[in-house]
């Protein structure tokens, strides 16, 4: 029986069980990824109390340090403290630089989700037509370009791409502004004049009304998320070009052909609504993965993101820092599994049963 | 050809062409800014009494005042800082320090003799990593209260036994000796950490500039004290920005975007050298790379060996290569910029007479032997050059590799045959690296003294341990110097070490930038003398 023919209560009693469900799941989810990065973290060959007290330190200091951090106590015992602090939204202070995670993370987080929701609607603008152009003309030199263009997004490494990007369109055109999110001058306004409400510098100089910074903030932002944008367009585009052949080789699309229908309405009416199910899970991915993986992409334009935040945090061993941020990821992985699962639901009928 | 994908590329460039273009044209630093970009992710700690790292001390040492301090413009001169004389009484034990009138902290409290005294007493009382340099004059949480005091506009620094007091001054130029507004920190003090949270991201001292913003790992904002005792820092903000990537920086000093450079290799600063707007400066640093040979091995204690080792290494060829730029030809256990420290290299590649030595030595050939040393690319290609060398002269050498932890491990278990290491001062005085070079107060296994490196290398200083512990009470400067050369002539020719080279250190600045001083090998960086 389809939801929709439920009465109210049972529509929302089922919609109550879901999203129990959905969190529960969340929970769990969680829950094991804490458990495993904080198993690989205390077996990796490197020591947190050193990399805070330095090789200088007498024994007393680096006790002193292990107590501090908790260390000194069965590894259970760790791993529930830390939970029990997590839960209530204390995920500890950072070992590098004794600040609480959260406020790092709170800081450096903004920074990536403008980035990769940026460059994950680059790719979705690009990507789609591009899949559905090479979807329909198979074999042609359309279908050989997109190809040729994803799979240099493929295996270009994102180091080399944002470098060259760097050189040519900041270094030598200057059309672009350069590495970090602003320019020096409009850092300042930022630090010292503008309320800041999300993180994010595109919408916080819009809400401040601050025009030139917005402006400015864009040229920094344009050339990585671009990339981004281009490493996720050739995803996108791919899966589209396959899920889109498929479609158009079903007997519901001969069928329109034959009464008439207008091409452009075939395929982007009727064949779209159905590749747009996979679909939808694969731009959730593809945006997942641009939130934790643009680790090189964050490097190369000084970007201040969560993901050089957590792999600067595993080089020192800052296990706080690397949990806190694993977290962030988990959860942003589980809710845009979550948002995907829920789209899906709205655009086929069938999954609402 | 007309493909699909070029008109909305070519649309989406010529929208970002409209839109960039003329922001662009804005970009550069502004006039009354110093921008800098450097790796900053070492900085744990800017509290001055916790504070050990180099981007952390180079901050701190524009916040916080000393005492007595180190000239920027004249490298290793001592001049008067927070204070404005100073004194050893005649018992030799007794400092007194008469404090310069009329400074403020930026909270606006004043600078008093009982504040510079609460300052170095915190020090001790928190016993962080860099307490040492201020408790091994005998201070400790017990005798505090008798060992510094404040009388009047003086503060008195009684130490346990007679010092050299040139050893005395300078580790009190070092960044843990800083003056930090106690009064102002202690209100924020929280769980009896004595302020030391809060000073993560506050500043509280006399410096040039007053901290505005630190984001760690991302950079921070310093803005100008008006009115400092030294007199206002030409730049009215100094902005530094977290850039590890040395391309990327080059990019941005090209562009006018940052002012100095400091995370550059070489190859980019050989890329904008020629460049009219980019001048590179060079300046030396307080790491010295080493080889230790085990005196554990029965071979290794054989003069003739050590000495054919000596002239085995290609140290101009490294840093005419590998090395270029980053590293210099050093063969004393004092770096350049150190009272007593020496300039000669009597070493150089000599393969010929390696091998007359290594066969006077009696040793049976080839002589097979194990390098420990870190899995780094640069100290690779250092073992790598090392093996090459040692390998004619009849030494065939096998690298022992390993991860940072690994190789220190066995080092300091006197496990490894011949390391490959580096070492960097921990103050600014000869005493720090003499000590660890060429003393070693009990040798056996037991003593467990990894703090010496000697020890470590199962090296026995013999007379050298008394000469260093004669230099360290010398009162007269001048002798004190000589002592320290004389003694590592002798280290240099018969220590259980190949002393090979010296860190260097380029930065690159923007062709107007003027007076940046980077620290040398005792000092931090300065950027209140920056003009641009």
């Amino acid at each position: 029986m389809a939801v929709s023919e439920l009465s109210l209560p049972a529509r929302l009693t089922e919609l109550f069980r879901r999203i129990a469900g959905g969190l529960v799941t969340l929970a769990i989810t969680l829950l094991g990824l804490l458990l495993v990065t904080f198993i690989i973290g205390r077996v990796v060959p490197i020591d947190p109390v050193l990399s805070i007290v330095g090789e200088r330190a007498t024994q007393a200091q680096y006790d002193a340090a292990r107590e501090a951090l908790g260390l000194d106590t069965p590894l259970w015992q760790q791993f529930w403290i830390y939970v029990r602090d997590a839960v209530q939204g204390d995920l500890g202070r950072s070992i590098r630089t004794q600040q609480p995670v959260l406020t790092e993370i709170t800081r450096r987080f903004p920074a990536t989700l403008e980035l990769a929701t940026l460059g994950t609607i680059i790719g979705v603008i690009l990507g789609v037509p591009a899949g559905v152009l090479a979807a329909t003309r198979p074999g042609s030199i359309s279908d050989q370009i997109v190809r040729l263009v994803g799979l240099v997004g493929y295996s270009m490494p994102v180091f080399w791409l944002g470098l060259i990007g760097l050189l040519i369109f900041y270094g030598e055109l200057g059309w672009v502004g350069g590495p970090g999110r602003l320019d020096p001058s409009y850092d300042m306004m930022l630090e010292f004049t503008m309320t800041r409400y999300t993180g994010a510098i595109l919408i916080d100089s819009a809400l401040n009304g601050a025009w030139d910074v917005f402006a400015n903030a864009l040229t920094h932002i344009v050339l990585p998320a671009g990339l981004l944008g281009y490493v996720s367009m050739a995803y996108i585009s791919r899966m589209t070009r396959s899920f889109m052949l498929g479609e158009l080789s079903q007997e519901y699309i001969t069928t329109a052909r034959v009464k008439g229908m207008p091409e452009w309405r075939v395929i982007w009416v009727h064949a779209m609504r159905n590749v747009s199910v996979p679909l939808i899970t694969v731009v959730a991915l593809s945006y997942a993965y641009l939130l934790e993986g643009s680790v090189l992409t964050e490097t190369i334009f000084a970007w201040p993101g969560l993901g050089s935040y957590i792999t600067d945090a595993l080089f020192a061993a800052d296990m706080p820092a690397v949990l806190g941020g694993t977290v962030v990821v988990g959860v942003a992985f589980v809710t845009l599994n979550m948002a995907s699962d829920l789209l899906y639901r709205l655009v086929d009928p069938r999954a609402r049963t | 050809m007309n493909s699909p994908l070029t008109l909305p590329k070519a649309f989406a460039l010529a929208a970002l062409m409209a839109c960039t273009a003329p922001v662009a044209l804005f970009a550069g630093t502004p006039a009354d800014t110093l921008v800098l970009a450097d790796a900053i992710d070492d900085i744990v700690s800017i509290d001055p009494a916790e504070a050990f790292e180099f981007s952390g001390t180079d901050l701190n040492n524009n916040l916080y005042d000393t005492l007595v301090e180190l000239d920027p413009a004249e490298s290793g001169k001592m001049v008067p800082g927070l204070a404005e004389s100073w004194s050893l009484a005649d018992d030799g034990v007794t400092y007194t320090f008469k404090m310069r009138p009329g400074v403020t902290f930026s909270s606006g409290n004043p600078v008093t003799a009982e504040a510079a005294a609460a300052s170095l007493k915190r020090v001790v009382m928190m016993d962080k990593t860099p307490a040492f340099i201020l408790t091994q004059f005998g201070l400790s949480k017990d005798n505090i209260e008798e060992t510094i005091r404040a009388e009047g506009d003086t503060v008195i620094l009684k130490t346990d036994k007679p010092y050299a007091p040139s050893f005395v001054y300078n580790c009190l130029t070092a960044g843990v000796a800083e003056i930090v507004d106690v009064k102002t920190v202690m209100e924020h003090e929280v769980d009896g950490d004595m302020g030391n949270a809060w000073l993560q991201s506050n500043s509280a001292g006399t410096g040039a500039y007053v901290l505005k913003s630190f984001k760690p790992s991302e950079g921070y904002v310093l803005e100008r004290r008006e009115g400092h005792w030294r007199g206002d820092a030409p730049m009215k903000y100094v902005m530094m920005r977290h850039i590890p990537e040395g391309a990327t920086e080059r990019l941005l000093i090209e562009k006018g975007d940052i002012d100095i450079g400091r995370e550059m290799t070489p190859i980019d600063i050989a890329g904008v050298e020629g460049n009219p707007d980019v001048t590179v400066q060079g300046d030396v640093g307080g790491q010295i790379y080493y080889l230790a040979m085990n005196q554990k091995v029965p071979e290794l204690t054989n003069p003739k060996v050590l000495e054919a080792m000596r002239w085995a290494v290609d140290y101009k060829g490294m840093t005419d290569t590998i090395l270029k730029g980053q590293w210099v030809v050093h063969q004393a256990f004092l770096p350049q910029g150190f009272l007593g420290a020496l300039d000669e290299t009597p070493y150089h590649l000599d393969l010929d007479k390696a091998k007359a030595l290594l066969a006077e030595s009696g040793v049976t050939l080839p002589l097979n032997l194990s390098l420990t040393v870190r899995n780094n690319q640069e100290r690779m290609d250092i073992a790598q050059s090392v093996q090459n060398t040692f390998g004619q002269i009849g030494i065939n050498v096998t690298l022992d590799v390993g991860d940072g932890k690994q190789v220190l491990e066995k080092y300091r278990a006197r496990q490894h045959q011949i390391t490959l290491q580096t070492w960097g001062p921990d103050y600014p005085d000869p005493q720090t690296n003499a000590s660890t070079f060429a003393e070693n107060p009990d040798n056996s296994d037991e003593a467990k003294a990894t703090g010496y490196l000697a020890w470590r290398t199962a090296w026995d200083p013999g007379a050298m341990g008394a000469m260093a512990e004669a230099a360290v009470r010398e009162v007269d400067t001048a002798k004190r110097a000589a002592m320290y050369e004389d003694m590592q002539r002798t280290h240099r020719d018969t220590s259980a070490f190949v002393l090979m080279f010296q860190q260097a250190r380029q930065d690159a600045m923007r062709a107007n930038v003027k007076g940046f001083y980077a620290g040398g090998a005792t000092d931090s960086a300065t950027y209140w003398t920056v003009t641009k």
